[in-house]
C-alpha cells in the first residue's frame, strides 16, 4: 500500500527517461561549448581545400586567405543556427506544440514572398530593406497560419497548424516563382539563396543582421520564464498572476525577429529549429530557461556542422546548407511523428 | 444517408408506393451523375475551344479544322500544332490523370488532405524524373518509369512510417517527404551549370509549356491503359469509401483496395512525368466533384473537373498578364492553397479526417 504514496525520491527521479538519466548540467555545458568550438575549427579547415590548422593563425601562411573566406560562412552559420534553434524551441514553446518550426510552419516562407515582393515590385535592394521586408512578412504568416489553424472545434492542434503552414508556404511559393518570372535578374540572384545557403554572403550582410538577433535573442532568454508559466496552460498562467497575450506578444515578437533575420541573411532553412529542441530537451529537460540556451549552441553547430558536411560530401559541387538540413530534419521529423502516435 | 419520402406512405397500399419511392430514390442520384458528367464534358469542350482558338493569337474554326487536315497556312499551322494544340491536350490529360489519381487517394485513405499532391507522392515523382533528366541525361519513357518509381517509393515510405493510423499521421509523414523531396529537386538545380528556368517551371511547380508530342503520346497510351484498369478496380469503391472493416465485411478484398491505390500512384506519376507536379489539382478535384455530385464520389467527374482546372489554370497563366508567361503549375497553385485553408478553417478536417 506503501507504493502509491510517492516518495520524494520518485518526485525527483520520475521513472523512465526522467531526470536521473540526464548528463549533469556543467557536464551539459562542456559538451556544448566543445561541439561549439570543434565545429567552428572545422568549419575553417574542411572544405574543398583541406587547410592544415597552422594556417588559422598564421597569417603568412600561403593557406590564410581560404581560413578567412570561410571565416565568414562559418559566423553567418553560427548566427543563423543561434536564431533558427532558439526561434524553434520558443515556437515549440509558445505553441506547445512538438512540431513547431519556423520553416514547416510558413515563417520562412512569409519573410521570402515579403522579400521578393519588396525586390520585383519596389525595385528594393540591400539588407537594410531585406529585413524589415522579412520581418513583417514572417510576421503576416506565423499569425495568419496561427490564426487559421485555430479557428474550428479543435483549436490549433499540432496537424492543423503543420498543415496550414504547409499550405501556406506552398501557396506563397506560387507567388514568390510568379513574382521571380517577371524579373529574371532578381531569380538569378534568388538560386542559391532560395534554397538556403551561408556561403558567399560577406561579412556586411552578418552585421546588418546582428543587431536583430541580439536583441531577438535577449527578447527570447527574458521570456523563458514566461513560456514555464504558458507551459502550464492559460488558466494557471493567469491565476499565476501573468498577463498572457502580453506575454505571447513578447515571444512571438523574438520569434518574429529571429526567423526573419535568418531568412533574410541565409534563405529559407527548414527543420534546424525542430531538431535541436528536441534533442536539447532530452539532454538538459524541459526547462525554458536551459532549454533555450542550450538551443541557440545546438543550432549553432548543427548549421555550421551541415555546412562544412555538405562542402566536402558530394564534390565537386557544395550541398547547401537548406539541403543538408532537410536530409538530417525529415528523417527526425518522421520518426517524431511515428514516436508522439495518438497524442497529436 | 436520409432518404426523404416523396409521401407518406399509407396503410391501404403500403407495397407499391414504398417501392416506387425507393426506386426513384435510387435513380435520382444515377440521373444526377449523368448529368453532371455531361455538363463537365460539355464545359471541358468548350474550355478546350476556347484554349486552342481563342487568346493572343485567333483561329477561325474552318481555319483550324483546315490545319487538322493537313494544310498549311502560314503562321496559323506552327502556332496551332505546336503550342496551342499540344497544351491544351497535354492540359486535358493531365488534368484527368490528376484528378482521378487524387480522388483514388482521398477516397480509399478517406482524408480530402491525403492527396498526392499534399502528402509528397506527386514531388517524388517529380524529383526522380528530375535526376535522371537533369543528372543521367534520360528522355523518353525511361524517365516516366523513374516517375514512377519515386512515386512509389514516397507512397510506400508513407504507407510504412503512417502504418495502420492513416489519417494524421499519413498527411504529416507525406508533409515531411515532400519537404524531403523538394530539397532533392533544388539539390539536382544547383547542380546543373546551366540555370534552366524552363526545367525548374516545370519540375517543381508544373507546367504544360513546350512539350514534344511524344511526351504526350506517351501519356495518352499510359492512360489508355490506366483509365480501364482503373474503372475496373474501383467498381468496389461505394465499400472501400466505408473503411477497410466495413469493405472486407461487404466482401471487398483488401487486395483490391491495394490494386486502386497502386493505379492512383501509376496514373499520378505518369501525369507528373509529362507536365510535372502541377500543384494542388490533385487536390481540388475530388472535393469539387464530390460537391457538384451532391457529396458522392465519382472518379469520372474528379477526373473532368481536373481537366476542367488545368486547362483553365494554363489559358488564366498564359493570358492574364499582357508580357508574363505564367505556368499552370503557379496559377493553381497560387489559388489551390487559399482552398486547403478555407478547408482548413472551416474545420472540414477535424479529428476523424484528420
Amino acid at each position: 500500500m506503501t507504493a502509491l504514496v510517492p516518495t520524494r525520491e520518485d518526485v525527483l527521479r520520475p521513472p523512465g527517461g526522467g531526470r536521473g538519466r540526464r548528463p549533469a548540467l556543467p557536464v551539459s555545458v562542456a559538451i556544448s561549448v566543445a561541439a561549439l568550438a570543434g565545429a567552428g575549427v572545422l568549419s575553417l579547415l574542411v572544405g574543398a581545400r583541406a587547410v592544415p590548422l597552422e594556417a588559422v593563425w598564421d597569417s603568412a601562411h600561403p593557406l590564410h586567405a581560404v581560413v578567412a573566406a570561410r571565416l565568414d560562412r562559418t559566423l553567418l552559420g553560427l548566427a543563423v543556427g543561434a536564431a533558427l534553434g532558439l526561434a524553434g524551441a520558443l515556437m515549440q514553446g509558445l505553441t506547445r506544440n512538438p512540431l513547431a518550426d519556423p520553416g514547416i510552419l510558413g515563417v520562412n516562407a512569409g519573410a521570402t514572398f515579403a522579400m521578393v515582393v519588396g525586390m520585383t515590385a519596389f525595385g528594393l535592394s540591400g539588407m537594410g530593406a531585406y529585413l524589415p521586408l522579412a520581418f513583417v512578412g514572417a510576421a503576416v504568416a506565423a499569425a495568419a497560419v496561427h490564426g487559421i489553424a485555430a479557428l474550428g472545434r479543435d483549436g490549433a492542434t499540432p496537424l492543423k497548424l503543420a498543415i496550414t503552414g504547409a499550405a501556406l508556404s506552398a501557396g506563397l511559393a506560387s507567388w514568390t516563382t510568379g513574382l521571380l518570372l517577371a524579373d529574371r535578374k532578381t531569380m538569378e540572384s534568388f538560386r542559391f539563396w532560395q534554397v538556403g545557403t551561408v556561403g558567399g554572403r560577406g561579412t556586411d550582410v552578418l552585421l546588418a543582421g546582428l543587431p536583430f538577433l541580439l536583441v531577438g535573442a535577449l527578447l527570447a532568454l527574458a521570456g523563458a520564464r514566461l513560456l514555464d508559466t504558458l507551459a502550464l496552460g492559460d488558466d494557471l498562467a493567469r491565476g499565476l498572476g501573468r498577463r498572457t497575450t502580453r506575454d505571447r506578444l513578447v515571444i512571438a515578437v523574438a520569434i518574429v525577429l529571429l526567423a526573419g533575420t535568418a531568412t533574410a541573411l541565409a534563405g529559407p532553412i527548414a527543420f534546424v529549429g525542430l531538431v535541436v529542441p528536441h534533442v536539447v530537451r532530452s539532454l538538459v529537460g524541459p526547462d525554458h530557461r536551459r532549454v533555450l540556451p542550450f538551443s541557440m549552441l545546438g543550432g549553432a553547430v548543427l548549421v555550421v556542422v551541415a555546412d562544412t558536411v555538405g562542402r566536402v560530401v558530394l564534390p565537386p559541387a557544395e550541398v547547401q546548407v537548406g539541403i543538408m538540413a532537410a536530409v538530417v530534419g525529415v528523417p527526425f521529423f518522421v520518426a517524431l511523428i511515428r514516436r508522439t502516435g495518438r497524442a497529436l | 444517408m436520409t432518404v426523404t419520402l416523396a409521401r407518406p406512405v399509407t396503410a391501404t397500399r403500403p407495397d407499391a408506393d414504398a417501392a416506387d419511392v425507393v426506386r426513384r430514390a435510387r435513380r435520382a442520384p444515377r440521373r444526377h451523375h449523368r448529368r453532371l458528367v455531361a455538363g463537365l464534358a460539355l464545359v471541358l469542350a468548350g474550355a478546350f475551344v476556347a484554349r486552342v482558338l481563342l487568346g493572343d493569337y485567333t483561329v477561325t474554326i474552318p481555319d483550324f479544322l483546315r490545319i487538322l487536315g493537313g494544310e498549311q497556312i502560314p503562321g496559323a499551322t506552327y502556332i496551332v500544332m505546336e503550342s496551342k494544340l499540344p497544351r491544351a491536350v497535354l492540359a486535358v490529360l493531365v488534368g484527368i490523370a490528376f484528378g482521378v489519381g487524387g480522388a483514388i487517394f482521398q477516397t480509399t485513405l478517406r482524408n480530402p488532405l491525403a492527396s498526392p499532391d499534399v502528402v509528397g507522392v506527386s514531388l517524388g515523382a517529380s524529383a526522380a524524373a528530375v535526376s535522371v533528366i537533369a543528372l543521367a541525361g534520360w528522355s523518353g519513357w525511361p524517365v516516366s518509369a523513374a516517375a514512377i518509381l519515386g512515386a512509389l517509393a514516397v507512397a510506400l515510405a508513407v504507407r510504412a512510417v503512417a502504418g495502420d493510423h492513416g489519417g494524421f499521421r499519413l498527411v504529416l509523414a507525406g508533409i515531411g517527404l515532400a519537404a524531403a523531396m523538394q530539397s532533392v529537386i533544388q539539390y539536382v538545380f544547383t547542380r546543373v551549370d546551366e540555370y534552366d528556368v524552363q526545367l525548374v517551371l516545370r519540375w517543381l511547380t508544373g507546367s504544360v509549356n513546350g512539350v514534344a508530342w511524344p511526351s504526350i503520346g506517351l501519356l495518352a497510351v499510359a492512360l489508355a491503359v490506366l483509365l480501364p484498369a482503373t474503372a475496373w478496380a474501383a467498381r468496389s469503391l461505394r465499400a472501400t469509401e466505408l473503411g477497410d472493416d466495413t469493405a472486407a465485411g461487404l466482401g471487398v478484398a483488401r487486395r483490391r483496395t491495394d490494386v486502386l491505390m497502386l493505379l492512383g500512384v501509376l496514373l499520378v506519376a505518369v501525369g507528373v512525368a509529362a507536365a510535372g507536379p502541377v500543384a494542388f489539382v490533385a487536390f481540388l478535384s475530388g472535393p469539387i466533384a464530390r460537391a457538384l455530385n451532391r457529396g458522392r464520389t465519382s472518379l469520372l467527374a474528379a477526373g473532368l473537373v481536373g481537366a476542367v482546372i488545368v486547362l483553365a489554370g494554363d489559358y488564366a497563366g498564359a493570358y492574364a498578364f499582357d508580357d508574363l508567361n505564367l505556368p499552370v503549375g503557379v496559377v493553381t497553385g497560387a489559388f489551390g492553397a487559399p482552398f486547403l485553408l478555407w478547408l482548413l478553417a472551416r474545420g472540414r478536417t477535424g479529428r476523424r479526417a484528420a
